[in-house]
């Protein structure tokens, strides 16, 4: 496993491989949502009491996912990058937190415009919608001390110790923040029990989910790419004006 | 040992000599708790009854706003490299620090806040916990804050960006200290909230060291 990640250490060599990796990964994407979305909106029948507000959940779910395994990714490319010191981890890590942050503000606003004709209120302080938004402040966290520091790579370091602080505590967090609703609330109603979910249902839900993972990565990816690419401009205009007879002056 | 104590001693000293700015830090502490009257309303049934918990979390805010001074003006005259040098280790440096900002920002709160709270209508026996529970959770408050300020030792103005990575780490810690508080109000028992808040203050008492000594040598290369 650690002579692979070495393998991958090398930027060039990412990018043979994840370049022609990107159209198979946006197609397969596209495919996914567009199934998803037509066997969702079309084929899937309303929800016997929210009605075609469920369908929401074919959006929210998948991004909620996806908002907590970026989060895990960003810490295990951190943690990657801490031990090994492993250079494309760090530029995985930052360009996973923007895209990570953008999946957690969906699922949150997909919440609360799926909230308000359910519960009848747009938010709720209930132990996973505080959770989530505890989420996103990590993630913001994260991407402020990132571009804190003149120095990209000292914002770089330091922003790994704290996702790993984060990732950390994170378990804690949860843990209270579901006890302090349990504490405060009595036994909630908006809880997601019941019977499982129809197949009717999970087949839509599943492809989104396949979708909006397919979506994560191919966004990380291209800011990978943007991100290597400008690397690399900085350091050639740096030898350029090294080389350049005005660099006396 | 002597080398915490000289370090407490020296970060003691230093925050006398700012003075203005630690009196700011409990001063913000009163005037917040006195806008929640205002904004809220003075009926007695509403503030009672988030009495300790406003007490708590402004507390919380309150300590936040020093944690610029804990490694910043060090890291700026070249002092936090002498400290480094001749500490035992930066774990130790760190325990150190952490423990000199809690002395000016944690323990006055053990009093402030009560009183506070009292101000704002919390019934009398409930002085005793909540002063309890700050004693017991405000350490794992500086420690973490700590290594907040660690992170941010080389920036200028670093202290709301600290505050920012910071407060959502200290999450536990508030809501096992307000509840530790309401729940003994309630005439419930209390002790496994007060012992679940020790062991966040034990557990950042032996991850603080690790996570700051790895924040020092991330921001210092």
């Amino acid at each position: 496993m650690a002579k692979a990640l070495h393998r991958l250490a090398n930027p060039a060599r990412f990018l043979r491989i994840a370049s022609p990796l990107l159209p198979w990964i946006a197609a397969g994407a596209a495919v996914c949502m567009g199934l998803g979305l037509w066997f969702g909106l079309v084929e899937s029948p309303p929800d016997y009491q929210q009605g075609d507000a469920a369908r929401i959940m074919y959006v929210h779910v998948p991004a909620a996912w996806n908002a907590l395994a970026g989060y895990a990714g960003l810490a295990i490319a951190s943690a990657i990058a801490l031990v090994w010191r492993h250079p494309l981890a760090l530029v995985a890590a930052r360009c996973i937190a923007p895209i990570g942050a953008c999946f957690t503000v969906i699922a949150i606003a997909t919440g609360s415009i799926w909230g308000h004709p359910m519960w009848g209120t747009w938010w709720v302080w209930d132990a996973r919608l505080t959770s989530v938004v505890v989420l996103l402040f990590l993630y913001l966290g994260y991407i402020a001390l990132l571009h804190a520091f003149d120095e990209q790579e000292t914002g770089e370091r330091a922003a790994t110790v704290l996702a790993l602080i984060g990732a950390v505590n994170l378990p804690v967090i949860k843990f209270s923040v579901d006890w302090w609703n349990t504490l405060h609330q009595p036994a909630s109603i908006l809880r997601f029990g019941g019977p499982s979910i129809d197949p009717a249902m999970l087949l839509p839900l599943m492809l989104m989910a396949g979708g909006f993972t397919l979506l994560f990565a191919y966004l990380v990816i291209i800011r990978m790419q943007t991100e290597l690419a400008r690397r690399r401009v900085m350091a050639l205009r740096r030898t350029a004006l090294a080389m350049s007879p005005a660099s006396d002056a | 040992m002597t080398f915490v104590r000289a370090v407490v001693e020296r970060d003691l000293k230093l925050y006398m000599r700012g003075v203005v700015d630690l009196i700011g830090v409990w001063m913000f502490f009163g005037i917040a708790i006195a806008m929640l009257p205002l904004s809220i309303g003075p009926d007695p049934d509403i503030l009672s009854r988030i009495a300790p918990g406003a007490a708590w979390a402004i507390a919380l805010l309150a300590s936040m706003l020093s944690l610029e001074r804990v490694f910043a003006p060090d890291q700026l005259d070249g002092s936090l490299d002498l400290l480094l040098l001749h500490a035992p280790s930066a774990h130790v440096l760190v325990l150190a620090k952490g423990f000199a900002h809690w002395l000016v920002t944690g323990l006055p709160f053990v009093v402030l806040a009560p009183v506070a709270a009292i101000a704002l209508g919390m019934e009398l026996r409930g002085v005793l916990p909540l002063a309890g529970a700050l004693l017991i959770g405000t350490p794992a408050l500086s420690l973490i804050g700590t290594v907040g300020a660690a992170l941010t030792a080389p920036l200028r103005r670093g202290g709301i960006l600290a505050a920012l990575i910071v407060l959502p780490q200290t999450i536990p810690v508030l809501i096992f200290g307000t509840a530790a508080v309401s729940e003994t109000l309630m005439g419930r028992d209390s002790g496994a909230y007060f012992s679940v808040l020790g062991a966040f203050t034990l557990a950042a008492l032996a991850l603080a060291p690790y996570a700051g000594n790895a924040a020092l040598r991330a921001v210092r290369s």
